[in-house]
Formats: C-alpha cells, sequence, structure tokens
C-alpha cells in the first residue's frame, strides 16, 4: 500500500460496495435454491434466515410486507427457492438477499406458472361469479370425463348409482396425466357441447403429485370449461388440492366422490320428501274437509233447513198476504176509473148540443148535411133541415136578408 | 321409463305445485279431492321410479362421422 493512496472511511467502503453490488444486474433479481436454516421470525414481523447448501451459506432476510403473502409456513431443513436481491446492509458491512418471494422447491417452476395462469384468467373474468351456471336439480345425463381405468371413475359411478340412479351417465375416457392430457381433456368438454350429451359434465381424477393434476392446470381446460354450455363440475385430487379447473368451474368438487354427490339428489332425501309431501297433502285435505264440515253445520243451523215445513208455511203466509194486498189494490184502481168515468161523461152533458136545443135553440141544416152558418150559404128555394129540442123540419127558403158579418 | 314418457323432475314439479296448491286453502273440496288423489298417485309413481331405477352407465365414443355412439363401459386396465 503506497502512501499516496487515499484513505476511506469503513462506511465509505461499504458504501462503494453497495453501489458496485446495486448496479449488477443479475444480483438485482436473482432466484437462489437452497436450505433453510435459523429461520426467525422477529416482533416486528420481519423473517431472518440463511439459505445453505453444501458449500456455503447466505443471510437473507424478508421483510413483514413479502412475509405475509407466504403460502407456507419456512421450516429450517426444507428447501426452497428465494426470490429478490443481493445487496449490502452497511451497518454490519455484509451483504444479504433481500428475498420477496419464497416458495418450496420442486414445485417451484409449477407454482409460478400456476400463480401466473391464475391472475391471468382471474383478469380476463374466467372466475368471476356472475359465469356461474347453476347445476340441473335432477339430471337425465351425467357426462364423466375422466380416466377410463383409475380409481375416481369406479368411485364416481358408485356414488351416482348410490344416490340417483334415475339418471344416465356418459363416461368420455381421457388421459388425466402427460402431455397429450390437456388436449384430451378440453376436446372431450368441447366435443360434449358439440353433440349436447349431457345435463351436467362431471370432469377430475383422483389424487397425486401436484404434476400428476397439472392437466386441470393447464389453461386449454380452463378455456373448454370456462366456454362450455354445459355446467362443469371440477372434482380433482384430494380436499387440499386447488387447480385453475376448480377456479373455472361451477362448482368446484374436494373429490371425485364429491363431485359425484353434488351433481346429483340424494334419493333418501326425495324419499323422505315424498313422504313429508304426502303428510302436508294429507293435513291439507283434513283441514279443507274440517273446514267445509264446519261450513256445513252453520248452513244446516238455519231455520229452512232445520224445518223445511215450518219454512213452506212461512212462505204460504207471505204468498197468500201478498195475494190479499194485489186484490185490494185492483179493487181501489177500479173504484179510482170509475169516478174518473163518472166525471168526463157529466162533462160531455154539458157540452152536449142537445142541452143547448133545450134552451129553445134550432140547427139548420143544408141538404149535404153540413150547418148552416149564414144566410148567403143558401139559395132561394133550397131545402133545408132544422133541428129543434123536439123533432125536425124540412121547410123551403122563401126569403134571404143577408147581413154584413162584419156589422 | 314405463308406460310414461314423463321425467322424475316432471312428477316432482307437478306433486309440489299440487302440495302449494292444497295447502294454500282456497280449494273446493271438490277439487280438493281430486288433488288429493292426483298427488297421491305421483307420490306412488315417483317412490316406484326410485325402487326400480338402475343407473345406466354407457362409454361414449366418437364414430367414423364424429357422432358419438354408446358402447358397453368396461373399466380399463
Amino acid at each position: 500500500m503506497s502512501v499516496e493512496n487515499k484513505i476511506y472511511e469503513v462506511s465509505q467502503i461499504n458504501e462503494y460496495i453497495k453501489s458496485m453490488l446495486d448496479s449488477d444486474e443479475l444480483l438485482g433479481s436473482v432466484c437462489v435454491r437452497g436450505e433453510l436454516s435459523n429461520y426467525k421470525i422477529y416482533p416486528s414481523g420481519h423473517h431472518y434466515f440463511t439459505m445453505k447448501d453444501a458449500e456455503g451459506s447466505l443471510r437473507c432476510v424478508m421483510f413483514r410486507g413479502n412475509a405475509l403473502r407466504l403460502r407456507f409456513r419456512p421450516e429450517n431443513g426444507m428447501k426452497v427457492l428465494a426470490m429478490g436481491r443481493v445487496t449490502v446492509f452497511p451497518r454490519d458491512g455484509a451483504y444479504q438477499l433481500y428475498c420477496t418471494e419464497l416458495s418450496p422447491d420442486g414445485v417451484g417452476d409449477l407454482y409460478v406458472a400456476f400463480e401466473q395462469l391464475k391472475q391471468k384468467l382471474a383478469a380476463e373474468g374466467l372466475f368471476s361469479p356472475e359465469r356461474k351456471k347453476p347445476l340441473p336439480v335432477y339430471p337425465h345425463r351425467i357426462a364423466i370425463i375422466t380416466s377410463g381405468a383409475g380409481a375416481a371413475v369406479m368411485d364416481m359411478l358408485r356414488i351416482l348409482g348410490k344416490r340417483y340412479p334415475l339418471s344416465k351417465v356418459m363416461i368420455l375416457p381421457v388421459r388425466v396425466q402427460g402431455a397429450e392430457a390437456p388436449a384430451e381433456i378440453a376436446g372431450a368438454i368441447r366435443y360434449a357441447n358439440r353433440w349436447k350429451i349431457a345435463d351436467v359434465i362431471l370432469t377430475g381424477r383422483g389424487g397425486g403429485s401436484m404434476e400428476d393434476l397439472w392437466a386441470f392446470n393447464d389453461e386449454r381446460v380452463a378455456r373448454a370449461i370456462f366456454e362450455s354450455d354445459i355446467p362443469v363440475v371440477s372434482a380433482v385430487g384430494h380436499e387440499p388440492d386447488v387447480t385453475i379447473s376448480d377456479f373455472v368451474a361451477d362448482l368446484r368438487a374436494a373429490t371425485p366422490s364429491n363431485g359425484a354427490e353434488l351433481v346429483t339428489p340424494d334419493q333418501n332425501d326425495l324419499r323422505a320428501q315424498l313422504l313429508h309431501d304426502q303428510a302436508r297433502m294429507g293435513t291439507a285435505m283434513n283441514r279443507l274437509i274440517k273446514s267445509s264440515r264446519q261450513t256445513l253445520s252453520a248452513l244446516s243451523s238455519k231455520r229452512v233447513l232445520q224445518s223445511p215445513v215450518n219454512y213452506l208455511e212461512d212462505k204460504r203466509m207471505q204468498l197468500d198476504y201478498s195475494h190479499k194486498q194485489l186484490i185490494a189494490a185492483s179493487r181501489q184502481l177500479l173504484a179510482n176509473k170509475r169516478q174518473g168515468f163518472i166525471r168526463l161523461t157529466s162533462a160531455l152533458d154539458a157540452m152536449s148540443p142537445l142541452k143547448v136545443l133545450g134552451r129553445g135553440y134550432s140547427i139548420v141544416k143544408g141538404e149535404s148535411g153540413s150547418v148552416i152558418q149564414s144566410a148567403s150559404e143558401v139559395s132561394l128555394g133550397q131545402r133545408i133541415h132544422v133541428r129543434m129540442r123536439q123533432g125536425s123540419l124540412v121547410a123551403a127558403v122563401e126569403q134571404i136578408q143577408e147581413e154584413n158579418s162584419d156589422g | 321409463m314405463g308406460e310414461t314418457s314423463q321425467t322424475f323432475e316432471q312428477l316432482i314439479t307437478r306433486l309440489d305445485a299440487i302440495v302449494k296448491q292444497m295447502e294454500q286453502g282456497n280449494v273446493p273440496l271438490e277439487q280438493a279431492l281430486a288433488l288429493f288423489k292426483e298427488g297421491t298417485e305421483l307420490v306412488q309413481k315417483c317412490s316406484g321410479m326410485l325402487d326400480s331405477a338402475e343407473l345406466q352407465v354407457v362409454r361414449l365414443m366418437k364414430s367414423a362421422d364424429g357422432s358419438p355412439a354408446e358402447t358397453e363401459f368396461v373399466r380399463d386396465e
């Protein structure tokens, strides 16, 4: 070390190293495989641990925010993949991995792929609840898309036969693991839709490793399920296994047997329901009969039904009374009319020409029978008829004296 | 499915309607008796269907023209 060399403070060196590491592209985002040791969770919520392999160790920290998103409980000795960046903590002069994600090794790649596909499909709305279709309550035809060889298909058939033997089961055998499986499963779902072969589709397989179940995390299968017009129930693996198919299906079953339960009503429940319906009808019938009986007894307490003879006598008396009234009314009417007639005839009598003749007047008529009212209406020698109170004359006109009728 | 083409679902749906109608109460007695008779027959018919049913299982294969063909299902080994 020559004397011209500049002298640095400790913190300056640490800062220098930090800036060098921070400018390195690889260290800025790195995935490290190793075994966990000395794992500690501080009250602050930060996780501190060391990753080791046969030759070395690497100090790591995971801050609270990232640690909260952990999907498993890290334990010492566990093989893990850690994502993050490597940098220096200047106070200690030590570099460490600032870990943002931690996942168990072995499923690492699949795990990442699963999460990526899940996020993508969720963003597209493939999991949205409003797109879920209701299952038929009484399925006629149930399509099962699974391996023809596994225990799963036998489990499903046993449950279906026990619960709802009225249905018909269509088995579409497919491979459920390996490179061909996703295309076969997706193809069978589309085929079932094209030919409308069932009211509901049950697809899945028995339990296995994450790799074994992987076909049900395939995007092709997910899209076929989403586009299916026939409701789809996803029944993959065991209870804790969750696949993309489970998210996109109309209903998720924990296991293949559970799937068979979810698509059918239980005949024991149906029989109980039938008995219950019978009892309800009986109760309703009894109530109707009872209320009809009450109506009947209320009616029969009325006089007419208790004693029809009395009722008839009442009616007869009523009839007699009405008859009397009718006769009295018609007599009254007749009397009124008769009085009116007498009044009218005496008025007529008063106006009779015979009464006028009685007072000494005569009526003169011409030969035609018309009454002569003026001397000008007759000529000399003409015969005229004279009517008096008693008797009449035929006379000849001897003299005419006209008077001015206006005078 | 025997002498009638009516499905279990149709029978159950009709039965449900009958039970509800009878429970509403404002049904003339004669009509109620007819409903009761029909409902009881439906209960017997449905029970009978369940008693005699046996799960049909077929394997569906794609035939030459692409349409589905039913064959006997035998578990693959």
